[in-house]
């Protein structure tokens, strides 16, 4: 098995536009289990989008080092997929060749070339091939750009609020796709998100933040056996207790969850 | 609905009657053949055949009806210039000639104006290429490496705003012929503002798209190439736009220096002899010309860049 991340005692400072020093991440050690789903969970600005750029190698640690399956990451890397909030597609491409960009920069696409479609279909997109990104809803966009990053079987996906902007309904379905791309396709899945509910249903540790100074709040392992009901009662226990984190967590952020 | 496509034909024979009923004063000269008038009957044939063609071809008709004010405008203003000048001499005879003998210099000149045009379009294309891909190159370098943006993007600040006409004493000793020194001249004025759209497109891209291709496993150059560029072609567009604008502006100027034929050329030439008639007419094939290669390029950028169709309008 492979994907296995290990956060050792990470710092990350920025200097705010104002000159003044900020620390978004204070001495955090984590550790991501090759194959499981980790869901990040916290107030808004405690750190949670800074920590997965670091996995993803688009930012450097202030001090620490980040490892994958033992090696230190050292940039951006295919081995790392990763979907923002909003879809990121190029809107110069259509949606297959969106989905075929990374064969087609690393050089691989003669001999893939036929994933593409199966890969389309897997996201419930095939039909759209020669569409181009503004034809598309939203969930249909967040979904192409799920299958761009997956195409390249990267070791890791990681998830920075990828359904935050969709409506419930598209979101539930997303979120069953997630698990079932991730059964397939055996990758370790790292998500940040703002909504308790779908940290519960999909992951099997949740890592709750908390902000200024930013630093991991509490760690805990859903251990509910899959498929699971979302009217699991367990759900509502785990549920209270890492909300009361939170509260804890955000005494000065506003937590955004509470709608 | 009925009388908007009509109104073009109506306009112009509106002005084939005046033409017929309204004597000349005499004052203003007279062409030798009624050139204004054969043309007048021509274009009222033609936008009578364009409305009647709409009839039968719905999605022609459509076109027809959009563009129909402008076309009647058009020919309500030759028909009230030709008031002003040939039928009542109104504005003063010299500067301002009547249709007609506009028409009758193009009749006259025409082989030279073809030969001219000819020369101006070989020096136009020639420059147009080479500053367009000179701009399109030190875009690329400057939205891409800091070193560049650094040392180069002061130069293009200073060089830039600087008239063409500056250069000529310089480009004069410079260039082996008159030829390859306007050419130079024009690719200079194309440069310029492809150079700065370019990069200003490289540069306003948001950032997240390169950080996406990096982790799909996209290397620099294929960044550079399958990313910032076809990012910034929207931008790109905009600078050889301008480009086109400032070319035909420098052609005047460029054509100036040891030239023998050329619409530039021509133009100042007849504008010593006072013939204004002349000068018209040049301008008249220089701003068609111009307008050409703008619905050329026009319809180059809505086959590059239909994917963003519906998203930015210009
Ligand atoms: N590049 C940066 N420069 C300066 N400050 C930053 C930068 N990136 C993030 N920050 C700051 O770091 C903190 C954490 O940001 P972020 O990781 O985006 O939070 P979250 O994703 O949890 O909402 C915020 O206060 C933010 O303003
Ligand atoms: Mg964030």
């Amino acid at each position: 098995m492979v994907g296995e991340i290990e956060v050792k005692d990470v710092v990350q400072t920025f200097v705010q536009p104002d000159g003044e020093k900020l620390t978004a991440l204070n001495h955090v050690n984590l550790h991501i289990d090759a194959g499981s789903f980790v869901s990040f969970i916290g107030p808004s600005g405690c750190g949670k989008t800074t920590l997965l750029r670091l996995m993803a190698g688009l930012s450097k640690p202030t001090s620490g080092e980040l490892l994958l399956d033992g090696e230190k990451i050292k940039g951006p890397n295919h081995s790392r997929g990763l979907v923002f909030q909003n879809p990121t597609l190029f809107p110069w491409l259509n949606i297959y060749d969106n989905v075929a960009f990374g064969l087609r920069a690393r050089k691989i696409f003669k001999d893939r070339k036929n994933e593409v479609d199966e890969y389309l279909k897997l996201v419930g997109l095939d039909g759209f091939a020669k569409a181009y990104p503004h034809q598309l809803s939203g969930g249909m966009a967040q979904r192409a750009s799920l299958a761009r990053a997956i195409i390249g079987h990267p070791k890791v996906l990681l998830l920075d609020e990828p359904l935050g902007a969709l409506d419930a309904f598209t979101r539930m379905n997303m979120q069953d796709e997630l698990l079932r791309i991730r059964k397939e396709k055996n990758m370790t899945m790292v998500m940040v998100t703002h909504d308790v509910d779908e940290a519960l249903y999909l992951s099997d540790k949740i890592v709750v933040m908390s902000p200024r100074p930013a630093k991991i709040e509490w760690i805990t392992d859903v251990g509910l056996y899959r498929p699971r009901a979302r009217n699991n009662p367990e759900f509502l226990r785990l549920r209270s207790k890492i909300l009361k984190t939170l509260n804890y967590a955000g005494t000065e952020a506003e937590p955004e969850y509470s709608i | 609905m009925g009388i908007k496509k009509w109104l073009p034909a109506l306009v112009s024979a509106a002005a084939i009657i005046l033409q017929l009923v309204i004597e000349p004063n005499g004052k203003h000269p007279l062409a030798q053949h009624d050139y204004y008038l054969y043309f007048s009957i021509i274009i009222g044939a033609v936008t009578l055949m364009c409305a009647a063609g709409g009839i039968m071809n719905k999605k022609f008709g459509e076109k027809w009806l959009f563009k129909a004010p402008f076309w009647t405008g058009v020919i309500a203003f030759f028909a009230v210039f030709d008031i002003l000048t040939e039928k009542f001499c109104i504005l003063p005879a010299i500067y301002f000639p009547s249709p007609s003998r506009i028409l009758e210099a193009i009749a006259e000149d025409h082989e030279l104006l073809i030969k001219c045009l000819m020369y101006s379009a070989r020096l136009l294309i020639t420059g147009f290429a080479g500053g367009a891909l000179a701009g399109i190159a030190t875009g690329i370098a400057i939205g891409f490496s800091k070193k560049t943006d650094y040392w180069v993007s002061p130069i293009i600040r200073i060089l830039g705003p600087i008239p063409s006409t500056a250069w000529i004493p310089l480009v004069l000793i410079s260039f082996p012929s008159a030829v390859s020194a306007s050419a130079f001249l024009i690719g200079l004025a194309v440069w310029f503002p492809t150079t700065i759209m370019t990069s200003s497109g490289i540069k306003n891209i948001n950032n997240s798209i390169f950080e996406v291709s990096s982790t799909l496993g996209a290397g620099r150059m294929y960044q550079i190439f399958k990313v910032g560029v076809p990012s910034a072609m929207p931008s790109m567009f905009i600078g050889l736009f301008n480009g086109i604008c400032s070319s035909f502006i420098t052609l005047m100027t460029a054509e100036m220096i040891g030239a023998k034929y050329g619409i530039g050329w021509y133009v100042n030439w007849q504008k010593e002899m006072m013939s204004y008639a002349n000068v018209y007419a040049g301008l008249i094939i220089i701003a068609v010309l111009c307008s050409l290669l703008i619905t050329l390029l026009f319809k180059i950028r809505d086959k590059v860049l239909v994917w963003q169709k519906g998203v930015i309008k210009w």
